[in-house]
């Protein structure tokens, strides 16, 4: 086993896991970028944070009760997600792939909504436009392509390089360490780098692609990878909300300016299994989530908001109260969603009219009307 | 290349003769200048006018922006047309040749097909995939294939495949105005064919769903698409001279295939050959035969024959004409027809 690409160097770190500021001659450019995120936007990313992991807790004991087919959680990568999105502007559009809780809370997407797909009530479950964040794509490593091209569409709008940065516009695509040994995503740091796009390849490195170690998808860290293309790679500490932060602004930065793409690295980790499909203790060690868990990117947060007398009790009642009510929202209205009606499937299938869909669809209607009486004589002889 | 060389030979009648892969040109010529959100991308399109030059000249008069020369990533040019699509642009994909379009059938297949589906007609994506298909020139292994099943079972995609310069520039222009993914197959042996062309035509957005007579007749119906309407034409030449009159039907699309035209055409003939070049195994064919037999059964005088490709991979050169159907086999399908 390669303990380069497993190890933790090279990171960029502003919080040590016991929640102090990290002060080194690296680090000063970072230090510097984000010396104005202080009391409310450091308990804003911890409430952001919390409600992710609550998020997760409900959306896990909703697939356990038979509610959800499946569920992926966030659990231990929320500083990832959390601090990378609070980088972003309105106008940058975000690629998930199905696991960016924390990115689709910050960027305002209803958590019920959240869950639709997994439910199996909805393909997709949210409007992208509305939140310029796309639906999650379970392909892995596909989105990268939709991102990339994207951002080729941002650069023909004129809207990189501006100058104004309510119109400057950037991509960032997120995906995992499993994803980094796909086609697609190489192909994209590929378009990426000749085109200059404006965009962030997010690389959330969780150690695990379901059950294989990253050692199986890479002999180098994952943020090298982008060197061979051309592309700028930091790798960060994945559990330290502040760097995640510090680091994607300093992309999106770039990606803003016209400066090109850049691949992040976000060392962290999957404290949970890959889905509720799979169980962790099969392939991994106890004592390896054990040091995870001291590693924790929430309480690495209020560590440091303790330490810098930012802990207010008044407000951290009030967010745990906030989270109660997400659960309470989650246990009713996830529930409530029933099948949509039989003829959705053949809703949207094309934008315009197409003969077969046409044909099946009324097909189908026809066939289940005759059905009814049937079902009710049948329905009438059972109660006989 | 200037744009004045690409101006088309106008005869003194006012008709426009054009190569098949001209009125395809002239037809994209169009559509980039009628919406400037449209873009061609693809492997050497640009400065080189693609290996078939069909995009001849329009990275000069369009710009490399519009005319986008792509790394030789087939996965890549279609994930990143989705994009595209996604960003409000009109994208033109050109695959190389449809042996080189499995790379992306994955973008294809999961992603392309299915992006207005699952946002619940929110997102569109006007994606076009050019793709030179099918053989009979001579070339080497995974040039000359026929993968139109592949995407006609995939619902979200239409298919279609023009079989007439002037239907090659009609529907090329419908498939980039069209808000669907279109994949647009061209028959690359026709390419260098000459038919008339009337340029002024106006915007025909049904030709993507209707298919065509090409010939009327009373004896027999042949189903043809894309390369085989041309074999399907000599065939019922050769018929009449036989006494047999044969109509043909040009489907133009694969998906949606216009079965009402297909069984209008039946129930006057009784009599039904479909002819393609891909395997007719689980083929367009074999969905053309349960179709007809469901709608137009009590007007069949014969079996719906097929003539097709075999279940075998695409041939050397050398055999090829014993794999593509030959105006024989479509005759030899007539005869058994008639003899049923």
């Amino acid at each position: 086993m390669s303990s380069r690409s497993t190890g933790e160097t090279g990171l960029v770190q502003l919080l040590d896991p016991e929640g102090a500021r990290v002060t080194t001659p690296e680090n000063e450019s970072y230090r510097e970028r984000v010396a104005h995120v202080k009391g409310d936007d450091l308990r804003g990313m911890y409430r952001d944070m919390l409600l992710t992991r609550r998020f997760d807790d409900e959306a896990t004991a909703l697939q356990r009760q038979g509610e959800l087919a499946l569920f992926a959680q966030s659990r231990g990568q929320e500083a990832a997600q959390v601090g990378s999105a609070h980088a972003m502007a309105p106008q940058d559009y975000v690629f998930p792939s199905y696991r960016e809780h924390g990115v689709l809370h910050v960027r305002g997407v209803d958590p019920v909504d959240r869950l639709r797909l997994f439910r199996g009530q909805d393909h997709g479950g949210w409007d992208p436009t509305e939140h310029n964040t796309h639906l999650y794509t379970l392909v892995i490593g596909s989105h990268a392509l939709h991102a990339t091209g994207y951002a080729m569409g941002v650069q023909r709008d004129g809207l990189v390089g501006t100058g104004d940065p309510a119109r400057d516009t950037a991509v960032v695509v997120y995906f995992g360490d499993g994803a980094t040994a796909q086609g697609d995503v190489n192909e994209a740091l590929v378009f990426a780098a000749v085109n200059n796009t404006p965009q962030v390849f997010l690389v959330q490195n969780n150690q695990w692609a379901i059950s294989e170690p990253t050692t199986r998808q890479a002999r180098v860290p994952l943020a090298e990878r982008g060197l061979g293309f051309g592309i700028p790679g930091v790798r960060v500490d994945g559990n330290d909300v502040l760097a995640c932060y510090a680091v994607t602004l300093e992309a999106l930065e770039r990606a803003h300016s016209g400066g090109g793409p850049t691949l992040v690295e976000a060392f962290t980790y999957r404290m949970g299994a890959h889905t509720t499909s799979d169980d962790p203790t099969r392939y991994r060690e106890r004592e390896e989530e054990e040091y995870w868990r001291r590693r924790d990117p929430i309480d690495r947060l209020g560590a440091l908001l303790r330490a810098e007398g930012e802990w207010d009790e008044v407000w951290a009642a009030g967010v745990e109260a906030e989270a109660e009510a997400l659960g309470e929202r989650l246990r009713t209205e996830v529930r409530a969603l029933g099948a949509p009606p039989t003829a959705a499937m053949f809703e949207h299938v094309y934008a315009t009219p197409h003969a077969t869909v046409a044909d099946e669809r009324a097909w189908l209607a026809e066939y289940e009307q005759a059905d009814e009486p049937a079902d009710h004589e049948t329905a009438t002889e059972a109660t006989r | 290349m200037t744009a004045q060389l690409l101006a088309p030979t106008t005869t003194p009648t006012g008709a426009t003769t054009l190569t098949f892969a001209k009125a395809i040109t002239l037809g994209l010529r169009a559509a980039l200048a009628a919406d400037d959100k449209s873009l061609i991308m693809g492997e050497d399109v640009g400065r080189l006018g693609g290996v078939f030059r069909v995009t001849d000249g329009l990275q000069a008069e369009f710009g490399e922006d519009r005319v986008v020369d792509t790394p030789l990533a087939e996965s890549g040019i279609v994930g990143t047309a989705i994009g595209l699509a996604l960003r409000g642009y009109r994208p033109v994909c050109e695959i190389q040749f449809d042996g080189f379009v499995f790379p992306a059938f994955d973008q294809i297949t999961t992603q392309l097909s299915k992006m207005h589906y699952r946002s619940r007609g929110r997102l569109q994506v006007p994606v076009v995939i050019r793709i030179p298909f099918g053989g009979g020139i001579g070339a080497v292994e995974h040039h000359s294939e026929s993968p139109e099943v592949l995407f006609a079972h995939t619902a979200g995609l239409r298919v279609v495949s023009p079989s007439t310069p002037q239907d090659a520039y009609d529907m090329i222009r419908a498939a980039v105005a069209s808000p669907d993914p279109v994949i647009f197959l061209e028959p690359k042996g026709r390419y260098w064919s000459k038919g008339e062309v009337d340029l002024s035509a106006p915007p025909a957005p049904g030709i993507l769903d209707t298919a065509r007579v090409a010939r009327p007749g009373t004896d027999v119906t042949l189903v043809a698409y894309g390369p085989t309407v041309a074999t399907a034409l000599k065939a019922a030449d050769a018929l009449a001279g036989e006494g047999t009159s044969a109509e043909v039907v040009d489907l133009r699309a694969v998906s949606p295939l216009d079965i009402p035209a297909v069984v209008a055409s039946v129930r006057r003939t009784g009599r039904c050959v479909v002819v393609h070049e891909a395997p007719t195994v689980h083929g367009v064919g074999a969905e053309v035969a349960a179709r007809v037999t469901e709608e137009a059964f009590h007007y069949l005088e014969a079996p719906v024959i097929r003539v097709g490709g075999f279940h075998a991979p695409y041939p050397v050169a050398k055999l090829e004409h014993d794999y593509l159907p030959s105006v024989d086999r479509v005759l030899d399908a007539v005869d058994r027809s008639l003899a049923f």
